[in-house]
């Protein structure tokens, strides 16, 4: 499933990075201590996280991350909002809990 | 073959330009057509060696060797260097200050993930003189 797909399925608002949409998902990681998500979060993860900054972006494409889902309307920083979409890293935006975001993306993995 | 060297200059308290020099050394290995698993490994630790070199040490320079078998990365900072090597190894240990903390770095993993994900590392430190971290990711091309 793409992640395009879900954020369709989910209704996930697109907030950045368009051009990396069509990319697969393969399993769901959640955590806001950057390193933390780098020692654990596997390639192809969508990344469930309130950290909306410009190295949370660094992080999602050195780790290879599908995309980062920010959840609980957690802001993206202009420069982030930049970056993502240079790299091509899909960000969006959601009300709903990291609990609640990851026990949907469960269901589908 | 000889080796591919780059060479990058890493400024201090600069968050935002971290990331830059590893995120090139990605798109570098990516079209010399390298191993996936390696380059996310070699990007993953440089990165976290790059966030080190701004939090603890104002900057550094990186040299990287490219081979056909093995990415070889010298992070050298001019810092105050580690006092207790064996402690700043261990997963959850920072001296990383408070704001550190507020942007999401200073969970205490930067040196055990360059550990988890190089083939070979290396650290010389010596207190008000520098860190040297000598990594290697064996690769495929």
């Amino acid at each position: 499933m793409t992640v395009a797909q879900l954020a369709e399925q989910f209704n996930l608002k697109l907030l950045a990075g368009e051009q990396g949409t069509n990319c697969e998902f393969t399993g769901c990681y959640v955590g806001d201590l950057l390193s933390w998500v780098m020692g654990r979060a596997k390639s192809g993860d969508i990344w469930l996280t309130v950290m909306g900054n410009i190295n949370a972006i660094a992080v999602a494409s050195l780790a290879d991350i599908a995309c980062i889902v920010l959840t609980e309307n957690a802001a993206l920083d202009d420069d982030a909002k930049a970056k993502a979409d240079t790299l091509g890293i899909p960000i969006y935006i959601t009300e709903e809990s990291s609990f609640h975001t990851a026990m949907k993306i469960g269901q589908l993995l | 073959m000889n080796a591919i060297h780059l060479f990058y200059e890493v400024s201090g308290d600069d968050f935002a330009r971290a990331g830059e020099a590893s995120g090139d050394v990605k798109q570098k290995l990516k079209s010399l057509g390298y191993d996936k698993t390696a380059i996310r490994n070699a990007a993953i630790a440089m990165y976290e060696g790059e966030i080190n070199m701004v939090i603890h040490a104002g900057g550094g320079v990186i040299d990287v060797d490219i081979y056909p078998e093995k990415i070889e990365i010298k992070m050298e900072d001019k810092g105050p260097g580690i006092p207790d090597l064996d402690m700043a190894m261990q997963e959850g240990f920072s001296t990383a200050p408070p704001q550190i903390h507020d942007l999401g770095f200073g969970a205490g993993m930067g040196l055990p993930n360059i550990k988890k994900y190089t083939d070979k590392m290396h650290i010389d430190t010596e207190l008000g003189v520098g860190t040297t971290v000598y990594m290697t990711v064996n690769a495929n091309k």
